[in-house]
């Protein structure tokens, strides 16, 4: 192959002036708002369950909350401000929401049942995410067997609909409260996360900077907390809201079968007794509706977030939006 | 298409192997765990909550034979599986001697029908709207129908079967608002009007459950159309200049559905006990009114079984969707040359 | 094989192609005018760094460009018709009978959850003429016999694809690309993911079937070496531009562009050890191309003309084309590299 020849390069002429040069579009100032925490499902989803939370705590303040198990005789079956029930009796503004049967206020129920399903849901949530943490990353750390066993494990408490051991559970044990059964429940919220967190161990376990921190001598526990936890976090956060609506749909799923905690107000505990009482057919609609459109607007709310957290997560789903 | 492995087969068939035998022990020790012999306990309750048992004592007796309370627990359960193996899950208390089995048997097929049919509208109606998503010319009304459905999965099914068994049933009257069909006015057989009353009467309860899931399996389709247009054998079939409906199907919807039939067999358990809350606000004669009534009459035998029947049926459809599962995708049947 | 010796046929003819990406700062010329001619019976190669627009030229042609590419201008000709004019079905009918692809990765290029049979099947399947069906007995044995043709066993015929090697699959898809026998394939840097020694195999069946059939191919690469064992001319293109077209003669003896000499010069050599060349000058900014020569801001014999005037492409002798101010043309019609003049002076 013959060479080129050597040349002695010319002086070069500076390069021009792009002339028509295509102005490139002025950069925004770097817009907080524009952090994809800001979405608009996350943001929709946060204010409806931060008003529906705020209701819980700031509501006893101004409505009385023993309305909600007094019976009150003189005013029962009242329909909620606004309208007019099938007999001919008009709601008031001392009950906004209505009454049932018994004379309970609605809205003192709401009050109330609404924080205790929240409560219920997220401690459960917390429990399971808690154990999901430390089996997940056990899991994807040691391998092996304990590996093996962990997830065998995960696989037969997903299969197994826990509504059915619950039910099991709950009519032998009739006596059981708030709190216990939130923890109850959340021995079948430990799986997802577990899976989840196993399944970012691993992917992360073999990226460039956890293994840069093993050859600078981190120790396990120090890469754990350290390089992998932080970027966990919007999974977390995700697994922790996914968690808290599959406990509150066990809880009211329980408690609209009537086995729900003991002594407190739930909304699927009252919708268990419109629907033993019969409001369908007697069109006492605000008795079931109520806790039923409360609750749908929390399962909406959490949903957001969910779809919200997904995003922030997974970039790709960014664009493509509607 | 393809064959099934023996590791596979093998794995799948002890892990539903594990999950039934587990359940069961759940259900075994959880009666135990409440202080006290649980027949009579369970005697008493119902005894508590008013109902009649005269022959109490007859009943005591015939359990503690059958399932030999008064010998070790080991020894219990030992009998115990051993009785689960023949489905023999005692007798209903408050209906004894009915055994449990018996009961159960008269309400599966209502809820066996129930759920095929949900579980199949369901998967087809909402990955057929995902996979039309991706297209051009899918009407935006239809487009549209995608984010509601979206909304609705948040909603538990019970809540929609209320909203559902109220408007429908009870304020506008369109429909039935409990049993399986026409009870009383039309013999069962395999007549069109029977068959006729049965649609009428499940349409509710069904489209309680389809509304909840679709917008599920929509977005998750919608998804996987998206994944599966940018792959690099879409381009090349567009190269070969092949037919676009064969495309479509061949190469996009036959793809992307793989995953979905994996993420469905996950959802089976939340699919069940949905349907069983649904079965209870629409008083339907399957396991869910079983449940209920039984819940209300303290029956626990009839509560373990039915909620035992469940969850291996649960389990064993799992396994029925992980067995067909590589006769769909070749890749988790055979190996490679290399 | 000088491409002025006999009056070869034309069988694909690409003019002025321009192919751009809108970005939200202005669109991106990756194909930026143009023009080449592919003879019958010939194999040209297209090189170029990556992102020189090799293979969205190719894409180009075959019309698989997607948004946000898009094809401005141009005109290819297949045959004597313009591809571009063709309306959906006319396009969907061309494809494959008469312009085929042999894909850059096969690995996932191939329908996870068809066997090998049925690709093919499908394509011979979708293009043949209602009346004229074939029974299935002759389609099987066509496949077949395509599979032999590249070297397959036959018991690949009833295989999925993950269950054949990568060079198999390379095979496969030669194979299915000679199915219907078109009058062009485009071969998109097909070897470029396989190791040297199963690129060897790959790179002589395709050598064979062009020799067999007579098809004409588009190979598009960047591995000079093999460009040189398996090509008769070469295009090289550099930021959208075709800068040269040689023979392969011309272009590993004489390279006449300084961006193909450079290319050339990367061609590692047993025989001599070369320091590595590092290139001078920085790159534009594919939206704003600058005026004048594509290649100016890295050019080391850049001129003040090259800044205000484009080069044309000049056959500076027979055989090999290139599009620089360095070569002049005198008044007997002969070229002159203007380095020997200055040199000389």
């Amino acid at each position: 192959m013959a060479t080129v020849p050597q040349i002695a390069p010319n002086p070069v002429p500076p390069a021009p002036e792009p002339v028509e040069a295509v102005q490139p579009k002025k950069m925004g100032r770097f817009n907080v708002w524009d952090t994809p925490w800001f979405n608009t499902r996350l943001l929709v989803g946060v204010g409806i369950i931060t008003v529906i939370l705020f209701m819980g705590v700031i509501g006893p303040i101004f409505w009385d909350t023993d309305l909600a198990s007094e019976r009150n005789l003189e005013a029962r079956r009242l329909p909620p401000v606004g309208f007019t029930s099938i007999r001919g009796v008009e709601g008031t503004w001392d009950h906004p929401l209505g009454t049932n049967n018994f004379g309970h206020d609605m809205l003192a129920i709401a009050l109330v049942g609404a924080p205790n399903t929240f409560i219920l849901g997220f401690v459960a949530a917390s429990i399971g995410m808690l154990v999901g943490i430390i089996l997940g990353f056990t899991s994807g750390f040691m391998g092996g067997l304990v590996d093996d066993i962990i997830r065998l494990a995960a696989d037969i408490t997903l299969t197994i609909p826990a509504l059915m051991v619950l039910i099991v559970l709950n009519s032998v044990f009739d006596r059981i409260d708030l709190l216990t059964m939130a923890v109850i429940i959340s021995a079948f919220a430990w799986p997802r996360p577990t899976r989840q967190i196993r399944a970012q161990v691993l992917s992360m376990r073999e990226s460039g900077y956890v293994r840069m921190a093993r050859l600078s001598g981190a120790s396990n526990i120090d890469i754990m907390f350290k390089e992998m936890l932080p970027n966990l976090i919007p999974y977390l956060f995700a697994s922790f809201i996914s968690g808290a609506t599959g406990a509150i749909l066990a809880a009211v799923g329980l408690e609209t079968l009537g086995l729900g905690p003991q002594g407190a107000i739930t909304l699927g505990g009252t919708i268990y007794d419109a629907y033993t009482n019969l409001a369908l057919s007697g069109n006492l609609w605000w008795w079931w509706g109520v806790p039923t459109i409360l609750l749908s607007i929390m399962f909406v709310g959490l949903l957001l977030i969910n779809l919200g957290l997904d995003e922030i997560a997974n970039p790709r789903l960014r664009r493509g939006k509607k | 298409m393809g064959k099934i492995p023996l590791s596979y087969l093998l794995r799948r068939l002890t892990i539903t192997f594990l999950t039934i035998w587990f359940a069961a022990t759940l259900i075994f020790i959880i009666p135990r765990l409440a202080p006290g012999d649980p027949i009579s306990a369970m005697v008493g309750d119902m005894q508590n909550a008013g109902s009649d048992t005269e022959n109490s004592e007859a009943i005591i007796q015939g359990w503690r034979e059958r399932f030999g309370l008064d010998e070790a627990l080991p020894v219990q359960y030992i009998r115990y599986l051993g009785n689960l193996a023949t489905f023999d899950f005692g007798y209903s208390i408050n209906a004894f001697p009915t055994p449990v089995m018996a009961i159960i048997l008269r309400a599966l097929p209502w809820t066996l029908g129930l759920l095929v049919v949900a579980m199949v509208l369901t998967f087809l109606i909402g990955n057929f709207l995902g996979a039309i998503m991706v297209w051009s010319r899918t009407p935006r009304l239809i487009k549209a129908i995608i984010p509601l459905g979206m909304v609705f999965t948040s909603i538990p099914s019970i809540l929609a079967a209320l909203f559902l068994l109220y408007i429908f049933a009870f304020v506008l009257g369109w429909f039935p608002d409990s049993d399986a069909y026409a009870v009383g006015e039309i013999t069962p057989g395999l007549n069109l009007e029977f068959i006729g009353s049965v649609l009428y009467h499940g349409t509710l309860p069904a489209l309680a459950i389809i509304l909840v899931s679709f917008g599920y399996w929509a977005l998750g389709m919608r998804g996987m159309m998206i994944t599966v247009e940018g792959e690099d054998y879409m381009q090349l079939a567009q190269a070969k200049g092949l037919r676009p409906f064969y495309v479509l199907y061949r190469y996009m919807i036959r793809n992307a559905i793989l995953p979905q039939i994996t993420a469905f067999a996950i959802t089976l358990g939340t699919l069940v006990s949905g349907q069983v809350l649904v079965e209870y606000v629409f008083q339907y004669p399957g396991m869910g009114r079983v449940i209920y009534e039984n819940i209300l009459a303290q029956d626990f035998p009839v509560i373990q079984g039915a909620a035992f029947f469940l969850i291996m049926l649960t389990a064993l459809a799992v396994l029925f969707v992980d067995l067909i599962y590589p006769y769909i995708d070749p890749r988790i049947s055979v190996g490679s040359i290399e | 094989m000088s491409t002025t010796d006999k009056a070869k046929n034309t069988v694909l003819e690409v003019e002025d192609l321009r192919v751009y990406y809108e970005t939200p700062k202005g669109d991106v010329r990756a194909v930026d005018g143009i023009d080449f001619t592919l003879y019958e019976g010939e194999i040209l190669g297209l090189v170029g760094e990556s992102g020189c627009g090799k293979s969205t030229a190719a894409m180009g042609i075959l019309q698989l460009i997607v948004p946000p590419g898009r094809i401005v201008s141009g005109e290819i000709r297949l045959d004597g018709v313009n591809i571009l004019d063709l309306d959906e079905e006319g396009l969907r009918k061309l494809r494959w009978s008469k312009l085929a692809l042999i894909p850059q990765g096969a690995m996932n290029s191939l329908n996870p959850t068809m066997r090998i049979s049925q690709q093919i099947e499908d394509v011979i399947r979708q293009h043949e003429d209602r009346q004229k069906r074939k029974s299935k007995q002759a389609v099987k044995k066509r496949i077949l016999e395509l599979l032999q043709w590249v070297g397959l066993p036959e018991r690949i015929y009833d295989m999925y694809p993950h269950e054949l090697s990568g060079g198999m699959k390379q095979r496969a898809c030669i194979a299915m690309a000679i199915a219907l026998d078109p009058s062009v394939i485009i071969a998109d840097e097909s070897t470029s993911a396989l190791d040297v020694v199963v690129q060897r195999v790959v790179a002589q069946t395709m050598l064979k079937v062009k020799q067999a059939t007579g098809v004409s191919m588009i190979m598009i690469g960047h591995d000079m070496g093999l460009m040189a064992q398996m090509v008769d001319r070469i295009v090289v293109m550099y930021a959208g531009n075709i800068v040269e077209i040689s023979t392969v003669e011309h272009m590993f003896r004489n390279p006449g562009h300084p961006y193909a000499q450079l290319l050339i010069e990367s061609v590692p050599s047993l025989k001599e050890r070369k320091p590595l060349k590092i290139t001078e000058g920085i790159t534009h900014d594919p939206r704003n191309p600058p005026p004048g020569c594509i290649f100016q801001l890295r050019c080391p014999f850049v001129m003040e003309r090259c800044r205000t005037h484009k080069p044309v492409r000049q056959e500076i002798r027979p055989g090999q084309e290139v599009a620089c101010h360095l070569y002049e043309k005198q008044e007997d019609g002969r070229y002159i590299d203007v380095r020997d003049v200055a040199t000389n002076s």
